[in-house]
């Protein structure tokens, strides 16, 4: 826990106050304890998959309950589906077909939209709600998947919930919600060339522990964010969850509404209008205070790569596999003897020269037009080394298109990658896209967890640019090595 | 919901930290559409070898932890995945608490939404209670969530909760119905709510 300063509910609304408490504020139907700790809270909107959904959808039934507003929910198919070049509405497994089937019937019978596997608008669910313009500054959206933190970076307070609160959310509208502390990162000054956006939020991690933002909401400020695209920053608000962050912001600016500006499901016209001047207004006051403060020089940030099984385990691509005897913490020096042992790892090894045999492109995280301009600018004309294994898994059937019609497809092919239909694929590998026992993969996903890419399976987290350069090499390897590129 | 007042039971110690809900409740259990069939999954890979076979060195496969119905916790348990399915895993295969210096948010919140009671204690109040369920003659423990104590062969401590959660649980409470009694104020909230802001409509 970073120290902090806690302040009580009430001071903050009389205080200058920070974004994050403009957004709480905003959708607070009811305090539910004096203080205004524990509020219920007023979710604009949900994004719905087939894996975390069905049994909210039983609850509702059984209970005779309606959904409040069916048009506040999408629903699209993304975990469990197939990524196989051809696209078909079987699935292969038994269990993938009753919870897609499952899924459609839930949809169709509450009145929600759906994107099922053959719809053209198919995705990852966090890569869909932002391009088809759903998430809108200013909102509101719980969904259940702990990654919905990546709508903080259209300034939309993003955050995951279990089954039982995707009922809850469904029945009424709202969610019995505690308010956060918060905790601005700043990062100021120019990331040298070569590092991306994921580096920042790997550093971040490293630095404050997989729990070091546990209980708050973060708000990225300073001129490196200020540079980064919206997607860039959709990947740090993204995986921020993973040092425990429940929100991740970035103050809407003209690059977040000209993000936004005739994607197909924004405010048009006057409305547009309107919600563009309401946006800009949405930002921390100049004195507001947060409960903890982190900064980050951007010079100082490299490329980052994970060493070990939880995502704080990272260390600069040019560094060494840590000693755990250099770890004055008994329980902190078991822990990363048992990662080093699961990753099959020595102590002091260079990190550039552990060789891979998968190379992964793809996720909520790392799988946006500009990850795939990113990896094809490192791979074009170069080829993936002998006995590697690479898959490219676009994060929307959207993304896909717009790749093919960039003629990032034929990179990738040519350098050897499959070129993949969309999903979570081997992020989590709830579907065929998995690890085998003992493979060591370069992965641009967000968590390096025991098992998660397959029982067994090494995963190494980096940006989508480290990937490729470490699927040329056989090894991990330096992106900047490559032609870099910014 | 089921409740929580005053439970009695065997309390196991997995001290690791950051165990996520991968190795809480890994994929292959993630493929049905109801609740049921979780207690296998319940943190496979350590409990099962590759063949199905018991790991003999896990602790709830040892005779002594093997009806545990407390755990207490390394820090930043449940971090990860949003999946419930691990907190429905904990409760089908009876453990009813859980002790440690912090649980990651998302997990933490599905706890109570199931009566899995998640106390949090500072890391000595922890560490008492890590070595009580380490020793096989003191881990029987009773946690009465009424007063708001943990007590053991010689042990007595007490725990804040949040009162609102405390209710909850104590009640088994189904939080929907209650949300429900505000309906009201849902709908007046709404209605200002999308005339404010019309593109939300």
């Amino acid at each position: 826990m970073v120290g902090c300063d806690i302040s009580s509910g009430a001071d903050r609304v009389k205080k200058a106050r920070t974004l994050y408490d403009k957004l709480v504020d905003s959708h607070l139907v009811r305090k539910l304890d004096e203080r205004g700790e524990q509020v219920l809270l007023y979710v604009d909107r949900t994004v719905l998959n087939e894996y975390t959904s069905p049994q909210a959808f039983t609850g509702l039934r059984e209970a005779g309950r309606s959904v409040w507003r069916p048009q506040a929910a999408l629903g699209t198919v993304d975990h469990v589906n197939p990524t196989a070049a051809r696209r078909v509405a079987e699935m292969p497994d038994a269990g993938a077909a009753r919870q897609t089937a499952y899924f459609a019937e839930n949809c169709r019978e509450f009145g929600i939209e759906l994107f099922d596997v053959l719809h053209p608008l198919q995705g990852i669910e966090h890569v869909v709600m932002p391009e088809i313009g759903l998430v809108l500054p200013g909102m509101t959206i719980a969904a259940g998947d702990s990654h919905t933190t990546t709508y903080g970076a259209l300034g939309a307070l993003g955050f995951g919930i279990g089954t039982s609160d995707i009922e809850h959310y469904l029945a009424t509208q709202t969610l019995i919600y505690k308010r956060l502390k918060t905790m601005r990162v700043l990062v100021e000054g120019n990331l040298a060339p070569g590092v991306r956006s994921k580096d920042v939020i790997m550093a971040l991690i490293e630095k404050v522990g997989a729990s070091g933002a546990t209980g708050y909401a973060i708000e990225f400020q300073g001129s490196a964010v200020r540079d980064l695209s919206v997607e860039a920053r959709m990947t740090m608000c993204n995986m921020a969850v993973e040092c425990g962050a429940r929100g991740a912001l970035v103050a809407p600016d003209e690059k977040a509404i000209a993000y936004l500006a005739g994607k197909p499901r924004a405010p048009k016209g006057s409305l547009w209008n309107a919600a563009v001047e309401s946006w800009r207004a949405l930002q921390s006051d100049p004195d507001a205070v947060f409960d903890a403060e982190v900064a980050l020089a951007a010079a100082d940030i490299a490329p980052m790569v994970t060493w070990g099984t939880s995502p704080d385990q990272a260390v600069k691509i040019t560094g060494c596999i840590p000693d755990p005897r250099s770890e004055a913490d008994p329980g902190r020096r078991r822990d990363m003897e048992r990662a080093l042992a699961y990753m099959g790892l020595e102590p002091g090894q260079r990190v550039d020269a552990i060789r891979i045999q998968r190379a992964f492109i793809g996720s909520c995280t790392n799988a946006r037009i500009e990850d795939l301009r990113d990896a094809a600018r490192v791979l074009d004309g170069r080829k993936v080394a002998a006995g590697v294994r690479a898959m490219v898994v676009p994060g929307s059937t959207s993304v896909r298109r717009q790749a093919e019609e960039e003629g990032l497809d034929r990179i990738f092919i040519s350098a050897g990658f499959e070129w993949r239909q969309s999903g979570c694929s081997m992020c989590l590998a709830m579907n065929d896209d998995i690890l085998a026992s003992g493979e060591r993969c370069a992965s641009s996903t967000n968590r390096n967890f025991e098992g998660r890419q397959g029982t067994g399976g090494r995963t190494h987290l980096m940006s989508p640019a480290m990937v490729a350069a470490s699927a040329i090499s056989g090894h991990l390897a330096d992106t900047r090595g490559f032609t870099d590129m910014h | 919901m089921e409740a929580f007042v005053n439970v009695s039971g065997i309390a196991a110690s997995l001290q690791a930290a950051n165990i996520d809900t991968d190795v809480i409740m890994p994929k292959q259990f993630l493929k049905g559409v109801d609740r049921s069939g979780l207690k296998d999954g319940l943190f496979h890979h350590l409990r099962f070898d590759d063949q199905g076979k018991e790991r003999p060195d896990f602790v709830l496969n040892k005779p002594e932890w093997r009806n545990a119905r407390f755990l207490v916790v390394g820090p930043n348990f449940g971090c990860g995945s949003s999946r419930e399915h691990a907190v429905w895993g904990l409760m089908q295969y009876g453990i009813r608490a859980l002790v440690g210096t912090s649980f990651a948010g998302i997990f933490f919140d599905n706890c109570a939404r199931n009566g899995l009671l998640a106390i949090t204690l500072d890391e000595e109040k922890t560490g008492w209670l890590m070595r009580a369920a380490a020793s096989p003659d003191n881990s029987e423990l009773t946690i009465d969530l009424d007063c708001q104590r943990i007590v053991g062969d010689d042990l007595d401590i007490e725990f804040e909760i949040d009162p609102i959660r405390r209710n909850a649980l104590l009640n088994g409470l189904d939080a929907i119905g209650q949300t429900l009694t505000f309906r009201d104020d849902i709908l007046a909230f709404q209605t200002r709510h999308l005339q404010e802001n019309p593109w939300l409509g």
